[in-house]
């Protein structure tokens, strides 16, 4: 026994750094023997136990005399150290002491079921040291903690070091770590960030804030690393965020100079990346983030419109289409915003489906928006119109850029609700590039086909690839044509004749009448009928006179000119041929033409920039009472000029026959969706209906009401006669 | 034109004939049955046209001056219902046997106690809403028609909800004759009037939903009133 107590003692006074020999193998030998021998004494007393007890009070005396009293005396850092110090001590000690009594562990631990002796060492010191101390240490870490946090340079190491022996100290669990210093710890961290939080977001910029949250996030993943276990990476950071990001977003976002609007107004890409990086780490962080990009792009875009509309009114009534008409700048004003956006979200926002989405509503806002009854889907078929015809505004552009243009212009057109109405403006402006020989380019009205086509599906470009495709076939049947001339010179008609043969089908519907032509047409026509039946078999040609051109050869008094003109406008100057004044009405009942024609054609021939005709009385417009005389006074100093005919406005037409269209196409849904679906309710059907038909147009939720009105009164359908929001089908 | 295959002779209905003490009561109440088909089925000839062996619109008008009721009034409709009579203006005799009989009267005088009961019997939500059908349909008076003229429907909502409903009825029908979407009225939108009425708070309309499956003419209707009141 003495021995033991005179080891204990040798042992403690290594540790406490007294003057003292090491243990000399010798030594340690004697001591294990003895041990042993004790051990294995059979017989009262048990030296097992006895043993096992002294162990264990020697570590605890050790404790009591060596290891507690200098923690009390410490405080700070130096409680730290110190303890950090008798830390290791401790487990030298323990270490030790094991080894002395290491054959405990071989039979009386597990005959007892008792700890082994390590670790009934440990739990002495967890008992005697830990318990009383952990709150006074978890203070110290903390304030420390605080301290680098307003940016004191602290002990790393140390703290370490402490921390691992909160870890340490659970034997394999984390549980003190956990509830004796990572919770309060993370309690103060909440406290801390909330002050901060508080006091930046009356004091600094947007932008300020988030750099340095932005910046505090960092160091807390730092401390992580240096000094926590990494278990709490993930809660601190939570911790932070939630305090820093979540409690005061909507404060933050909506400040009045430098919040999320203002950072969207003044183009600040670098602060918004940083916006998205911060927001994105929160959940429903970027709803707010989301709604206010929203909300600047409809504003901005809905500026766009009123600034065109503004326009429009001040401006006297200019052609529409004219390249710098108000309503052609703002699509293309659009077309940027949506570049510069688009922009945004996909490289600072990362693509996000929010901000897509928010981007993509904003857009469907304005979009639909009309200007000076310009409708928007008008509005963007009249300015692909004018890129893609000869003389357009986007001469200057490159091949590659006219391409580029249409792509993007065409990518508006998913946010227009009224799609089928920008297929039927289209087709039109189409029909008359084609036949006025406006086109630019082949290429690019092949290329805004397929564009058309990945957006909105082969059925809508379908009838438009045939128009092209016509104009190609009309070539060859021209050449044909001349072929066929040639091959019979008497059936040549005297004048010069090219002819486009269209189909019915793929072309918008012409108005054309009566006209009576001139003798010299009307051979013109009959050549090309007769070749066109011997060529072809169970063909109709109809002929429409409203788009044709004439080239006329007038000699005024000074020189001959050629003047391209109208077929309308050529029927009525060969009418001078034969007499040197008509009046309105002998005009009218030689040609035929209706009082609208009849008063645009003589306008542009006796009113407008060339004044073919001289008209008495001499006033701006054509009236009934006047009378028209050739002008052989006429010159001007070109050989060739063209005297343009203003088209017949037909988009109010065009927009009929498109509600035409439009309700035949919700009674073919209708009946389609009741055929499949028997028995449907009347919000369902609605629903159905509208989502069905989106690709083509937003219908109206009350038209749809009206088409199945009638089909109940056409017993397509009827109301169930239990619940009459439920609709039967009728086969 | 629907005519009764009834011929046009006053002779009586047929009686069992009575044999035996067993049959005695039967025949007593048969013999008082069959007097009481005589006098309707005499009644009925007392208004009705010799040649069309019908009771027609002057027939009609005799009848009703005698019921002491107006021939525009909502009762005729209301016994037209009760002989389920197929054409406006006309009573076939079935018909007229089968209203007569179900009210048990066989005189005038009995008849105009009995319009009274009939008034309460229709009033009955069940029959109110058959009854309500009924005066539609009988409206239609050429083959094949499915819609009245907007006037019509005016006053026959008038005469057949216009004592229950009436503050909806006068804005309806002042609504109706402004109104230049429709010129006539379908079955369907006859039948939501009543459920309309039925179902809709007036005049505050909080609980109608044009969203749900209403008519588009009622939904027109209540954004009238809407835009009238603000």
């Amino acid at each position: 026994m003495a021995l033991l107590n005179q080891s204990v003692t040798k042992l403690t006074n290594i540790l406490e750094g007294l003057p003292e020999m090491p243990f000399s193998t010798m030594e340690y030998m004697l001591l294990c023997t003895t041990i042993y021998n004790l051990f294995v004494t059979k017989g009262p007393p048990d030296y097992s136990e006895l043993l096992y007890e002294k162990y264990k009070k020697s570590l605890m005396d050790y404790i009591e005399s060596r290891v507690l009293p200098p923690l009390r005396s410490k405080h700070d850092e130096y409680l730290l150290q110190e303890l950090v110090q008798r830390w290791l001590n401790y487990k030298v000690m323990v270490r030790w002491l094991s080894r002395f009594f290491h054959y405990l562990d071989r039979y009386f631990v597990t005959r007892k079921s008792l700890p082994p002796v390590t670790e009934a060492g440990m739990t002495c010191f967890r008992d005697l040291v830990y318990e009383e101390m952990k709150g006074k240490i978890k203070d110290v870490v903390i304030s420390l903690i605080y301290q680098e946090r307003e940016g004191r340079q602290i002990d790393r190491a140390l703290l370490k070091n402490v921390v691992e022996i909160f870890i340490q100290i659970g034997f394999g669990s984390r549980e003190c770590y956990e509830v004796d210093f990572e919770a309060p710890m993370l309690q103060d961290t909440a406290a801390y960030y909330s002050r901060k939080a508080s006091k930046w977001i009356i004091e600094d910029s947007c932008p300020e804030y988030m750099l340095k949250a932005e910046e505090r996030l960092k160091q807390e993943k730092d401390r992580v690393d240096h000094y926590l276990h990494t278990s709490t990476e993930q809660k601190l950071l939570e911790n932070v965020e939630h305090q820093l990001l979540s409690v005061n977003e909507n404060q933050l976002l909506e400040k009045e100079n430098s919040g999320c609007l203002a950072l969207l107004r003044d183009d600040k890409v670098d602060d918004l990346d940083l916006m998205y990086r911060l927001f994105s780490r929160i959940p429903e962080g970027l709803n707010p983030v989301s709604r206010l990009f929203k909300q600047h792009l409809t504003a901005e875009g809905t500026e766009l419109v009123n600034q065109a509309e503004n326009a429009a009114s001040s401006k006297r009534a200019e052609k529409r289409d004219a390249a710098d008409s108000p309503q052609l700048v703002l699509i293309r004003r659009i077309i940027e915003l949506h570049d510069k956006y688009m922009g945004y979200v996909r490289e600072n926002f990362q693509n996000h489906t929010l901000l897509n989405k928010a981007l993509k509503e904003a857009f469907e806002v304005f979009c639909n928006k009309s200007v000076a009854s310009s409708s928007s889907p008008e509005m963007l078929a009249s300015f692909c119109d004018n890129v893609l015809k000869k003389g357009g505004s986007e001469k200057k552009l490159s091949d590659e850029e006219i391409d580029r243009t249409l792509d993007k212009a065409i990518k508006l057109l998913s946010y227009i609700n009224d799609k089928d109405l920008f297929a039927e403006f289209s087709r039109k402006k189409l029909g008359r590039r084609l036949l006025f020989d406006r086109y630019g380019n082949e290429d690019h009205e092949r290329s805004i086909l397929t564009y058309l086509k990945q957006q909105c599906g082969a059925q809508f470009t379908s009838k438009m690839e045939g128009m092209v495709t016509d104009i190609t076939l009309s070539k060859e049947i021209q050449s044909c044509f001349e072929d066929y001339l040639h091959a019979n010179p008497h059936a040549y008609p005297g004048t010069d004749l090219s002819v486009n043969v269209l189909t019915t089908g793929f072309w918008p519907s012409y108005k054309s009448s009566d006209l009576t032509l001139p003798d010299e047409m009307i051979k013109c026509i009959e050549a090309f009928k007769k070749f066109y039946d011997s060529s072809t078999k169970n063909r109709r040609l109809t002929w429409i006179y409203s788009l044709g051109t004439c080239n006329i050869n007038a000699k005024f008094d000074a020189k001959s000119i050629e003047l391209t003109v109208a077929t309308y406008q050529a029927a009525v100057l060969l009418l001078f041929n034969s007499a040197d004044r008509l009046s309105y009405a002998e005009i009218k009942a030689q040609l035929n033409l209706t009082d609208d024609d009849m008063v645009r054609v003589l306008h542009s021939l006796s009113c407008a920039r060339y004044k073919i005709l001289k008209k008495t009385p001499t006033t701006d417009t054509v009236s009934p009472n006047d009378v028209f005389e050739f002008n052989s006074r006429f010159t001007d100093r070109m050989r060739r000029i063209k005297v343009p005919l203003p088209p017949v406005d037909e988009s109010k037409k065009l927009i009929e026959d498109v509600n035409k269209d439009r309700r035949y196409a919700v009674d073919a849904y209708v009946v389609r969706i009741m055929k499949s679906r028997k028995v449907l309710g009347h919000q369902e059907l609605v629903l159905e209906c509208i989502q069905q038909l989106s690709r083509m147009f937003k219908p109206d939720v009350k038209l749809i009401k009206q088409r199945i009105e009638d089909l109940i009164t056409r017993e397509f359908l009827e109301r169930d006669e239990e619940d009459t929001s439920v609709y039967k089908y009728i086969a | 034109m629907r005519r009764s295959s009834t011929r046009k002779t006053g002779s009586a209905v047929p009686v069992n004939p009575s044999s035996g003490s067993s049959d005695t009561y039967r025949s007593a109440s048969s013999k008082a049955v069959s007097k009481e088909v005589e006098r309707i089925d005499n009644l009925f000839y007392a208004y009705a046209d010799a040649s069309s062996g019908l009771i027609d619109p002057e027939g009609i008008e005799s009848f009703c001056s005698d019921l002491e009721v107006d021939y525009t009034d909502v009762r005729i409709l209301m016994l037209a219902w009760k002989m389920k009579a197929e054409k406006q203006g006309y009573f076939t005799l079935e018909e007229w046997r089968r209203g007569l009989k179900a009210l048990h009267a066989d005189t005038i005088s009995k008849l105009k106690k009995s319009l009274s009961e009939l008034e309460k019997e229709v009033a009955r939500p069940t029959n109110f809403s058959d009854f309500y059908s009924y005066s539609f349909r009988y409206c239609l008076t050429e083959d094949k028609q499915k819609c009245i003229d907007i006037e019509s429907a005016c006053e026959l909502l008038d005469l057949v909800l216009g004592f229950q409903f009436g503050p909806q009825v006068d804005k309806l029908v002042e609504y109706l004759k402004h109104q230049r979407d429709y010129k006539v009225i379908n079955m369907d939108q006859w039948t939501s009037f009543l459920r309309f009425c039925n179902e809709i708070n007036f005049p505050s309309l909080d609980n109608y939903d044009a969203e749900l499956a209403w008519p588009l003419i009622l939904d027109n209707f209540v954004e009238w009133i809407r835009d009238k009141q603000s």
